[in-house]
């Protein structure tokens, strides 16, 4: 026969693992830190000739110099804790309700009717809106700070489960029907699997959204943290601060991120998907 | 011990899928149901597995209602439906959460054995092909060491090389501790290779149409006269000729459409 039919291959006895698929890329060329660096080189070269108001825009070094003069002084880790202390708190709170509610009103339809429209109604509400109240409940310290971040960090989560439970496959659940798995039972082992990868996204949309409110909490009034030094330097007129906090703000939200979706590169690793690969 | 009784289906859209079967399942036999696709094949052994209630009539097992799906049943689908998140090993063990985690990965290793994929113990879904994700599946189901399994057209999805073996390796699992087997297919020859009795299913609403008693000695040879004589009576049944081998229509019902 001139057309050999390789399903031969698959008999059961010629049964052979299929190589699984690099989970890790290979470590990419950084390109993205190019048009950065041109962009710091020539933004030193500027301040280094005096085009730019040293008042406003103070060159790179300035900003390293001052960094460093904070972190000498040991003042830079205390911030650096305080906000990130503040929006792990919160980023915690934020995902252990809205899992819970999540997976209530995704697997219970009862639940789903009598709850969801409520959140989705607040969800329209601009979370900053909330600000007043929260200083007026619960003070100007740390709980409506936490609060704030987990009310930003508790809708993209919520959304991920509430909206991704009703889509998993129906044939992965009438399995677990058939073993006469609880309904908390099919929740745990069936569907926040499935959903997983929904999961991760709204996790990460609700981390970038914990750095955000994080800014405005500590902008409200605090004594300490990244948000505080913006302030500060607002006030005393130090814009090498202003600077150095959003920098620092960009590292630790990025760097979170990374650690992110790293999670969910382990954790995903049984999907069968798409991976393009890195260039 | 596995019982319908002038059972019927009804879906909430109006559709009767299934309108007075009676079927009486005994302990130790293959019932092949055979039929058309759409006929209701997958409704009755739904009905049989506990997954969905007669809308008349009723169902038992063991001479106690049916009420839901039971330990006793097991289930083979179409697809495998593997939680692509477990391993081999783990999926297996799905079914056995009610056991000790020492006895559960015990008995999951044990039949992983039975049906060769030992090696494979702590792969992923997605490193299986199409038969050996289906072998896993019906290892999933034997695990539980149900008195009853029934399968949904377990094999329609995979090349004919893997199917004949995989009907081959049922029969073995079968010889092991001689379970009850339920088998829907559309595959003539696989109920003829494998069934004890053979109930065939016409369709809108489906009903039993007829059942044989498959006196075939086993092993049973594909291309005997008495296999291919009995294929002859199950397809003229089913109103298809079996002439040169290819389906077609019958004459009066092609005359009937024009």
């Amino acid at each position: 026969m001139p057309s050999a039919d390789n399903s031969i291959l698959r008999l059961p006895g010629a049964d052979a693992p299929r190589p699984a698929p690099r989970v890790l890329p290979r470590f990419p060329a950084p390109l993205g830190l190019v048009l950065p660096l041109i962009a710091l080189a020539a933004w030193e070269f500027a301040g280094a000739r005096a085009w730019l108001p040293g008042n406003l825009l103070p060159a790179p070094t300035v900003i390293v110099v001052t960094l460093a003069d904070l972190a000498k002084s040991g003042e830079l880790v205390d911030h650096l804790l305080a906000t990130t202390i503040r929006v792990a708190a919160g980023f915690a709170l934020g995902i252990a309700a809205a899992t819970i509610l999540g997976a209530l009103c995704g697997a219970v339809p009862l639940a789903r009717r009598l709850l969801d429209p409520t959140i989705q109604g607040l969800k329209s509400v601009p979370s900053l809106a909330w600000v007043p109240l929260f200083i007026l409940w619960f003070g100007i310290f740390e709980t409506s700070k936490v609060l704030l971040i987990a009310v930003g960090v508790f809708f993209p989560v919520y959304l991920a489960l509430a909206a991704g439970i009703p889509g998993v496959d129906r044939k992965l659940v009438e399995v677990a029907r058939v073993y006469r798995y609880s309904t908390a039972a099919l929740v745990r082992r069936v569907l926040l699997p499935a959903v997983l990868p929904t999961y991760f996204i709204g996790l990460r949309s609700g981390l970038a959204l914990g750095w955000m409110f994080v800014v405005a909490a500590e902008l409200m009034g605090a004594s300490q943290g990244l948000g505080y030094l913006l302030v500060d330097g607002q006030q005393t007129g130090k814009p090498a601060i202003i600077i150095a906090s959003i920098i620092l703000f960009a590292i630790l939200g990025k760097a979170t991120d990374v650690l992110l979706a790293a999670a969910a590169a382990w954790a995903l690793r049984w999907q069968d998907s798409f991976k393009p690969q890195t260039p | 011990m596995l019982t319908l009784n002038n059972a019927a289906k009804r879906y909430l859209n109006g559709y009767l899928a299934l309108d007075g079967i009676s079927l009486a399942i005994g302990e130790g036999e293959i019932v092949g149901v055979v039929g058309a696709s759409g006929c209701g094949k997958s409704t009755l052994l739904r009905l049989l597995a506990g997954i969905e209630r007669p809308t008349a009539g009723d169902a038992a097992f063991d001479d106690a209602p049916l009420l839901g799906p039971r330990n006793e049943i097991g289930v083979v689908f179409q697809e495998p439906r593997l939680m692509p998140w477990l391993s081999v090993e783990a999926n297996v063990a799905f079914g056995l959460r009610h056991l000790p985690a020492v006895e559960r990965s015990a008995r999951a290793a044990e039949t992983l054995e039975r049906v060769g994929l030992a090696h494979f113990a702590k792969s992923l879904p997605r490193e299986l092909s199409g038969g050996m994700a289906q072998r896993v599946a019906i290892a999933r189901a034997l695990a539980a060491r149900p008195k009853v399994l029934l399968l949904d057209e377990p094999f329609s999805a995979l090349d004919a090389f893997t199917r004949l073996a995989l009907q081959e390796h049922l029969l073995e699992l079968w010889s092991y501790d001689r379970p009850t087997f339920v088998l829907v297919t559309h595959d003539i020859d696989e109920a003829l290779a494998l069934a004890d009795r053979i109930v065939l299913m016409k369709g809108h609403p489906g009903r039993i149409h007829r059942e044989f008693a498959v006196d075939l000695p086993r092993p049973r040879s594909r291309t005997a006269a008495r296999f291919l004589s009995w294929k002859e009576e199950v397809l003229r049944e089913l109103h298809i000729t079996a002439a040169s081998g290819r389906s077609a229509v019958a004459p009066r019902l092609l005359r009937a459409a024009v």
